[in-house]
Formats: C-alpha cells, sequence, structure tokens
C-alpha cells in the first residue's frame, strides 16, 4: 500500500509538472503578441518594448516558465489583460459555481445511472433493461449542449417552467439558485448517467456471473444478500475505477453547458478568454482545471485501492 | 456476419448511417445552402423547404445536407488521424517496451490529464478555427485511446507462443509486428474506432457551437444551431432538426459499434 | 464382499435414502438451440456415505451436482426427482431451498482461485454461512470460524481468518471452501473435483483432510473427479457418467475387479498394472478413450458410446440400453456388458 501511493502520487505530480508546461507554451503558441495584448490600446514601440521589459518577456523562455511557476505555486496567476482582475480571485470567485453544478449533476448521474445499470443487468433482457438500454444509447448519442437548448426550449420557452438563464448565488438565494441550476444539471447529469448505467450494467453482468456469486449463493444468502453484498461491492469497485475518467466528461460538460445557460462559472470563463484573447486567464483556467482533475483521479485511484483489497492488502501469496 | 445481422438495433444504425452518407455525398441534390432569400425568413416547414429556412430565408434542409458532409469528415478524418499517429506509437511502447514505452505513456498520461473540451478549446484557439484545425483538435484529444488499446494488444500478444517464437526466430520486428501483431489487434481497434467517431461527430457540433469550429458561413449542424439559439421563440424547429441529425449520426455510429462488438467478440457481456 | 475401506456402508431398499436422485434431467436454452446435458442420471447416496461421480470432460458431472441444492443457472430446465430425506428438492420454493443450502447440502466447487470473493476476507465469508443458518453471534462465528480453518489444518488460523483470498495459496482457498462446506456440519457435501485445479503435492494435503472428516463429521459426500486415484482413495460407490448418462454403478472393489460397460473397461485398461491393485491405480488419471464424444445437442435415443465402442452391434445404434443389473448390485447400461478379455 504505502509504495503503490507514493508511486500513484509521484506519477501524479510528474503530469502536472508536465501539464504546467503544456499549458505555458500552450498560452505562448496562441496568436497574437502578448505584450500587445498587455498593451491594451497602446500601440507606441517604445512604449510596448517597455511592457517586455517590464513583464520579462525578453527574458529567455526558460526563466520564464521558472518565473511563472513560482508565481503559479504561490497563488499569483497574473491579471487579467482585459479587466485587470486579479486571476486567482476570479476563479475563486467563479469555482463554487462550477462545483456546484458539478456535483449537483454527479448526484444526477449517480441516482439515475446506478440504480438502472443494476436493474438493467438482474432483470437481462426484460422490458426495464430494454429502456434502460434505449437510454443509455441515447445518451451517448445526444449532446449535451442540444438537450440544453431543448430543455430551454420546452421549459422554459413553452412551458415557462424555468428560468432559463442566468445565476443567482446559492447563499444569495437558494431557491432561486436551485431553479436555475435544475436545467443545467439534468443536462451534464442524464449525459453522465447513459455512461454510468452502461458500465454499471455491464459491471454488475460479469460479477453476477462470478464463481464467487454461486458460492454465495450455495450458502443459502437471499438474492438480495448476493447481489447487495456480494455482486454489488465488486462491480462499484470496477465502476468507481472509471468514475475519474468520466470526471473529465463532466468539466467538459460543464464548459458548454454553462454557455448556454449563461452561468458565470469556469467554462464559461475560459470560452470567453480565448474569444477576449484574455492569456493570463486562459493559462489560470486550464491550470487549475487540469490540477483539480488530476488531484481527484489521484483520490479515485486512492479510493479503489482502499476498496480493492488487493491493492490495499499486498499479501504473501501474490 | 450473421451474428451482427441478427441484432436488429444494429442493423438499424447501419441503415440509417447510410442514409446519412447519403445525404452528404448527394447534398448538392438539395439545393443551394448559401441562396438567402430574404422574402422568406424564419419559414416553418412547407412542400418548397421541407424543414423551413433560417434567418436568412436559407433552406434547413440544403444547410442540414452539406452540414453532414462537415460532420462526416470531421468524425471519420479526426479518428483516421488518432490513429494514423495512435497506433504506431502503441506499437512501438508495446512491443519495445522500456524507455519508448515510458516516455510514451506518459504522455499519454498528460494528454489525459487535460479534459476533452479544455484541451479542444484550447488546441482550436492556438489553431485558429476552421474545419482542418477541428480535425487536428479532435484527432489529438482521440490519441490516448487509440494509443492505449494497441499498446494493451501487443503487450498481451507478445505473451502469445506464435509471437514468441517468431521473436526467438530473429524475425525482423517490422515483419512480426505487420504478420502477427497488427491483424490480430484490429477488432479492438475497429470496436474503439466506432467509439471514437460519434464523440468527434459530437466534438466538432460542440466546437462549431462555441465558435471554434467550422465558420458561417459554411453549414455545419454545431454553427446551426448556435444561430437558432436567438430564435427560439420564433424559430423553435430551427433548433430542433440540427440536434436530431447530430443525435442520429452518433446514434447510428454506436449502434453499429455495439453491433461490431457483439460479433467480434461474442464473449463480452454488453 | 470384503472392502478394505474403514466404512462399509449398508444400502438398499430397506433403508431410506439419505439422497436419491430420480431419473434426473438437466436441459440448457442456449442460442443455437437446447443443450442436453443431463440425460436421466439416477443414484442413491446413504448417510456418511460417499459416492464418487466419474466420466471424462463435459460428461455432465458439474451439471448433475450443481443441479442437486439448484444452483443451476435460469437457462437450465431441470426435470426428474431429487429428494433428501423423502422430500423432494425441485418442489421446493426458492426460500425453502436457501434453508437447505449451506445447512443440509454444501458444495466445494471446482475452481479454488475464483470461488471466493476477493473483496471479502475469509473469516467474513466463512461467518456469512454460520450467521446466517446457525443464528451465531458475529463474535462468536468468528470464533467458529478459527476453529474450523483450524479443522482443515489452516497454519496460523488465528491470522489468516482476517486475511483476504489473494493472500492465500490455492490450496489454501479449497480449504477455506471445505472449511465453509462443513460449517454447519450439513448432512451431504459434494464436492466438485476439489483437488483438480490444484498441484499434485497439495492434492494430497486436501484429500487428506476430506478423508479425516468423513470420519469426524460423518457427513456424506458426493465427490466429482476424474481422477480414479481419488476414488480409489475416498469413494465407497462409484458412478461412472458418459455424455450425460450413468453408464455403469457399484462398489468401488466391484466395479476395478469387475468392470461392466466397455467404456469404463476403456478407462480402466487405460491405466498400467491395474492387476496390482488400487494402488497402483491411485495416481493415474483417466485417460483419453479415441473417438469423438457424442454432442448433446439431441436428446440421445441410442447408446451415446456407440460410436466409440468395440463392441457395438445394430441393437446399439437403434435402441438406447436401460441401466439394469449385469451382476449383483451392480447395474450397466449396455447390450453387450462384461470385462474385456
Ligand atoms: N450454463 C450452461 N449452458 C449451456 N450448456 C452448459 C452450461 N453448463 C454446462 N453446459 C454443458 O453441459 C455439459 C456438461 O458440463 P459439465 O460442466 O457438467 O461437465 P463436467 O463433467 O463437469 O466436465 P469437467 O470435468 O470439465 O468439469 C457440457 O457440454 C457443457 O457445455
Ligand atoms: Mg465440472
Amino acid at each position: 500500500m504505502g509504495s503503490y501511493l507514493v508511486r500513484r502520487v509521484g506519477t501524479s505530480a510528474l503530469v502536472l509538472l508536465l501539464a504546467s508546461i503544456v499549458v505555458f507554451v500552450g498560452v505562448r503558441a496562441l496568436p497574437g503578441d502578448a505584450a500587445l495584448a498587455l498593451a491594451g490600446e497602446e500601440r507606441d514601440p517604445a512604449a510596448l518594448a517597455e511592457i517586455r521589459e517590464k513583464y520579462g518577456l525578453n527574458d529567455p523562455i526558460v526563466v520564464q516558465y521558472l518565473r511563472y511557476l513560482g508565481n503559479s505555486l504561490q497563488g499569483d496567476l497574473g491579471f487579467s489583460t482585459r479587466t485587470g482582475l486579479d486571476v486567482s480571485q476570479i476563479i475563486v470567485d467563479r469555482l463554487p459555481v462550477t462545483l456546484e453544478l458539478a456535483l449537483l449533476s454527479l448526484l444526477v448521474g449517480l441516482l439515475i445511472g446506478i440504480p438502472a445499470g443494476i436493474v438493467a443487468a438482474l432483470r437481462r433482457g426484460s422490458w426495464p433493461d430494454n429502456v434502460s438500454n434505449g437510454f443509455g444509447l441515447l445518451g451517448l448519442s445526444i449532446p449535451n449542449f442540444w438537450l440544453g437548448l431543448v430543455l430551454i426550449l420546452v421549459v422554459s420557452v413553452q412551458l415557462r417552467l424555468l428560468p432559463a438563464s442566468g445565476y443567482v448565488p446559492l447563499l444569495e438565494n437558494p431557491v432561486q439558485n436551485l431553479q436555475r441550476m435544475v436545467l443545467p444539471a439534468i443536462v451534464l447529469g442524464t449525459g453522465l448517467s447513459a455512461v454510468l448505467m452502461r458500465q454499471m450494467r455491464s459491471a454488475m453482468l460479469e460479477t453476477m456471473s462470478a464463481d464467487y456469486v454461486r458460492t454465495a449463493r450455495s450458502k443459502g444468502l437471499s438474492e438480495r444478500q448476493v447481489v447487495l453484498v456480494h455482486a454489488l461491492r465488486n462491480s462499484l469497485i470496477t465502476v468507481v475505477t472509471v468514475l475519474g475518467l468520466q470526471l473529465g466528461a463532466l468539466i467538459s460538460g460543464a464548459v458548454i453547458t454553462e454557455q448556454i445557460f449563461v452561468i458565470p462559472g469556469f467554462g464559461k470563463l475560459i470560452v470567453d478568454g480565448v474569444f477576449t484573447r484574455d492569456y493570463p486567464v486562459i493559462q489560470g483556467v486550464a491550470l487549475v482545471t487540469v490540477f483539480g482533475y488530476v488531484l481527484v483521479n489521484l483520490l479515485v485511484d486512492l479510493t479503489y485501492s482502499f476498496l480493492n483489497p488487493r491493492i490495499r492488502v499486498s499479501g504473501a501469496a501474490s | 456476419m450473421r451474428r451482427f445481422l441478427r441484432r436488429r438495433l444494429s442493423v438499424f444504425g447501419l441503415a440509417v448511417l447510410v442514409l446519412i452518407v447519403a445525404l452528404a455525398l448527394f447534398a448538392p441534390v438539395f439545393g443551394d445552402p448559401g441562396a438567402n432569400d430574404f422574402a422568406a425568413v424564419l419559414q416553418p416547414p412547407s412542400a418548397q423547404h421541407p424543414l423551413g429556412t433560417d434567418d436568412l430565408g436559407r433552406d434547413t434542409l440544403a444547410r442540414i445536407a452539406h452540414g453532414a458532409r462537415v460532420s462526416m469528415q470531421a468524425g471519420v478524418l479526426a479518428t483516421l488521424l488518432a490513429m494514423a499517429v495512435g497506433v504506431p506509437l502503441g506499437l512501438i511502447a508495446g512491443y519495445y517496451r522500456g524507455w519508448a514505452d515510458l516516455v510514451i505513456s506518459r504522455t499519454t498520461d498528460l494528454l489525459l490529464a487535460f479534459p476533452f473540451l479544455i484541451l479542444a478549446v484550447g488546441l482550436a484557439a492556438i489553431l485558429g478555427p476552421s474545419l482542418r484545425n477541428v480535425v487536428i483538435a479532435l484527432g489529438i484529444s482521440a490519441l490516448p485511446s487509440f494509443i492505449r488499446v494497441t499498446r494493451g494488444e501487443v503487450l498481451g500478444l507478445r505473451e502469445q507462443d506464435y509471437v514468441a517464437g517468431a521473436i526467438a526466430d530473429g524475425a525482423r520486428d517490422v515483419r512480426i509486428l505487420r504478420r502477427y501483431i497488427l491483424p490480430n489487434a484490429i477488432s479492438p481497434l475497429l470496436v474503439q474506432a466506432t467509439v471514437t467517431i460519434p464523440e468527434a461527430i459530437i466534438g466538432e457540433s460542440v466546437l462549431s457551437f462555441l465558435g471554434l469550429g467550422v465558420q458561417p458561413p459554411t453549414p455545419s449542424w454545431g454553427t446551426m444551431l448556435s444561430a437558432a439559439q436567438s430564435f427560439l421563440s420564433q424559430a423553435p424547429l430551427l433548433a430542433v432538426f440540427p440536434g436530431v441529425a447530430i443525435a442520429l449520426a452518433a446514434l447510428s455510429f454506436n449502434l453499429v459499434g455495439d453491433g461490431l462488438r457483439d460479433t467480434l467478440d461474442p464473449k463480452a457481456t454488453r | 464382499m470384503t472392502s478394505s475401506l474403514d466404512l462399509p456402508v449398508q444400502v438398499g431398499p430397506a433403508n431410506d435414502p439419505l439422497l436419491s436422485v430420480d431419473d434426473l434431467r438437466v436441459r440448457f436454452a442456449s442460442e443455437d438451440g437446447p443443450v442436453y446435458a443431463v440425460n436421466g442420471v439416477s443414484f442413491e447416496l446413504g448417510a456418511s456415505e460417499v459416492l464418487a461421480i466419474v466420466g471424462e470432460s463435459g460428461c455432465g458431472k458439474s451439471v448433475t451436482a450443481m443441479a442437486i441444492p439448484g444452483l443451476l443457472p435460469p437457462t437450465a430446465t431441470v426435470e426428474g426427482s431429487i429428494r433428501l430425506a423423502g422430500v423432494d428438492l425441485l418442489s421446493l420454493s426458492p426460500k425453502e431451498l436457501r434453508e437447505v443450502r449451506g445447512k443440509d447440502i454444501s458444495f466445494v466447487f471446482q475452481e479454488p482461485m475464483t470461488s471466493l470473493n476477493p473483496a471479502f476476507t475469509v473469516g467474513r465469508q466463512i461467518r456469512e454461512v454460520l450467521q446466517r443458518h446457525e443464528g451465531l453471534s458475529k463474535r462468536a462465528a468468528q470464533q467458529r470460524a478459527v476453529e474450523l480453518l483450524e479443522l482443515v489444518r489452516i497454519p496460523a488460523p488465528q491470522r489468516r481468518v482476517d486475511e483476504y483470498p489473494h493472500q492465500l495459496s490455492g490450496g489454501m482457498r479449497q480449504r477455506v471452501m471445505i472449511a465453509m462446506g462443513v460449517a454447519c456440519g450439513p448432512k451431504v457435501l459434494i464436492a466438485d473435483e476439489p483437488t483438480t485445479a490444484l498441484d499434485v503435492t497439495i492434492q494430497a494435503g486436501v484429500l487428506d483432510i476430506m478423508r479425516d472428516l468423513r470420519t469426524e463429521l460423518s457427513t456424506a459426500i458426493i465427490l466429482i473427479t476424474h481422477d480414479l486415484g481419488v476414488v480409489a482413495d475416498l469413494a465407497d460407490r462409484v458412478v461412472v457418467m458418459y455424455a450425460g448418462m450413468p453408464v455403469e454403478e457399484a462398489e468401488i472393489h466391484e466395479l476395478f475387479a469387475h468392470p461392466q460397460h466397455p467404456y469404463t473397461n476403456g478407462l480402466l485398461r487405460a491405466i498400467p498394472h491395474r492387476e496390482k491393485g488400487v494402488e497402483e491405480v491411485a495416481r493415474s488419471r483417466l485417460a483419453e478413450i479415441p473417438g469423438l464424444v457424442p454432442s448433446l445437442r439431441s436428446e440421445p435415443d441410442l447408446c451415446p458410446f456407440a460410436p466409440r465402442c468395440p463392441r457395438s452391434t445394430e441393437i446399439c445404434v437403434s435402441l438406447r440400453p436401460p441401466l439394469e443389473p449385469t451382476r449383483p448390485h451392480h447395474p450397466t447400461a449396455c447390450y453387450h456388458p462384461g470385462e474385456d478379455s
């Protein structure tokens, strides 16, 4: 367990370091002159040269990178070239919005996906299985931004049940906040639940035909105990491993969902940043996103190894 | 093949797929997607415009048909690109292992550290918006899966007696890879491709929707939806047809993919 | 008949047998049509008797065994009757059947590596059956689990009880399975090739345990195997199966001395120096007899062994031979019974 933990954390740290290089180089590769962007309306060559000097843009790229890394580690992500605001502060403001959306979606995804997958596997070939499979295929095939549009169209424009867009902070007015978060969470959550359902179903089918499930039956355990104690545990272990990767899909989905529902979260921040060529913002958001994503995957892996005794307890015989 | 045909849904998927490909191939038959008619903007479906018109009076059916070209190109080309780069890298990593494997695998981890849309948005921003660059961005995003699938297959096949035997006999690496390993890795790669294509089709529509992909006036399902967003109350159907098109295209590939998986690997419990 | 084994068991029609299986038929529904896996198996098992079922791979041994406690998948259709102390198990409700499983009839499976749940400690898995049927508290069950591990001679049972299956070797896992099997003092223990998947050196240890258990616990055992050495070691009586049917049944020394069915003859001939007796046979295995095993796609209406049989005549390929005594207490399903000359 100990050595596994160290190795796993080491890999994540390496990936993060490499990712920071990629982000740094990537942002330098964006079209347009950084000095020009920093200068705003200023077009005077002398002023531009001064800006270059001031921001160290003439230094070797490695020096620039190290400075950027050092600053980032201290939480200094620079200032937005468009609004002049502290990027770290913007991120701190926007992060809870996206986190709320992600958590609500995860909730929707798990609440639908896991039970549907279990039922589909246990009642293989029955109508619940067929419905779940159809739902799973549609969920994979329907782009979530279109689902968002359709929901806005039906629920907000036609039926006028819920507001189509906008955001009210949770602490300010929880009811209005939820009213505005329900549709985005459904949009993001159903896509996720489709994937989870398919994975849960196949994991469950596999464990239900495992020898140890037959052993459990041979002990006279009830079908309930066989499923909930013996099969479910091992199926969940499998599904947890892929949950981390699903989080990438969730982040991607959040980017576009926030765009459609005009939610001032992380995803909207980066897309707006791209359009306004706000490099420090893009850089900061990309870095924080990757950091969070890698971190969560690390946590998922550690949870997995905790759930799975094969890794938790390295045995004498293995 | 019989196994595949026995699955009615997969056959349905194949039929839809053929239909969409035909739509793309014969797109010009459905008219000029750029011809605007300001006397007939935001029209509901009619005999003249079976799917209605958009805010510039352009025929929706013609635009959907031309959009099919963009979607199919993006889906297939991005997948081919990912295969063309990913398969050789996977072969090298799995066959030679050691340093090559370490470098390639860490690069894969690195690519995977970027959520798909963050990567694609970043790449699209760096490369500039165009169909070609969308294909490149989607291709790079799909790279890790192909590297991983190929590498995993090679690692497994290397252990097989006939491959080990060929290696022991001193056969040349290229020959071993071409004759023994690649043919056996085809099935899983094919299945991976049928998963990647619909993802890329959706990816293209997302990027175009955000304005980072295909640029107007070129019709793409994503840009059509983006434009339709402003007319949700006046012309709701504008936001419906392109979405149905994307969903059907992705669904057809997913159905065919499920059928292929069943056919190629009957043991797998789907 | 004199027996050198310790436990000569008298099973006759006078005693009500502990377990009686009568005309058992099992059919599986599959994508390519039905599979007739078991076609009319009958046998009786007396209290604390050891009955061996032998036959080559795929002849339906495991399916027969699993049909008894109702462990076959839902694709299986089971017909005939299976009576445990007079109660027809096939007519029990699923709930009633669950009372029998693990308590009256327990099972040791063929695959020691995969039959234990990797997510739980072996102690927990043994406890489960005790808590289910004996109503023991967790504490008492844990104590009992340690004792059971000791009974199957697992060293350091106090420590092992809290270990996970992956920390145990194959032989130890199979002992855990046996411990689980005997936990509630079952009337019948079904052991499906308990040693086949194990190394030869480990096999002996597991067999020793089985032999001791039958004396200590007086549990009746159905022992499934294709290892004739195991049969000679442990069994009182043997049923030879071929293509889902019993072809011969006899007390062990009778069978080794006077095999009647040509298939049994073939099996025994394949073993060198048979005349030297049971001990010699002990380390040999059922050898492959040339010829094809018949497909199980249709219900057999002729002698299934006929295509491979040197004694085959016209009647063999037109009518299925009945299982009838050709010697005292020794039924054989063959028109041309007798020992090979
Ligand atoms: N679930 C099932 N569905 C269809 N056919 C099955 C199923 N289980 C077993 N069979 C078939 O029934 C026949 C008997 O199988 P069984 O497992 O009883 O053989 P066995 O005598 O135990 O062989 P082995 O020595 O290899 O364990 C085989 O032909 C097998 O293919
Ligand atoms: Mg068997």
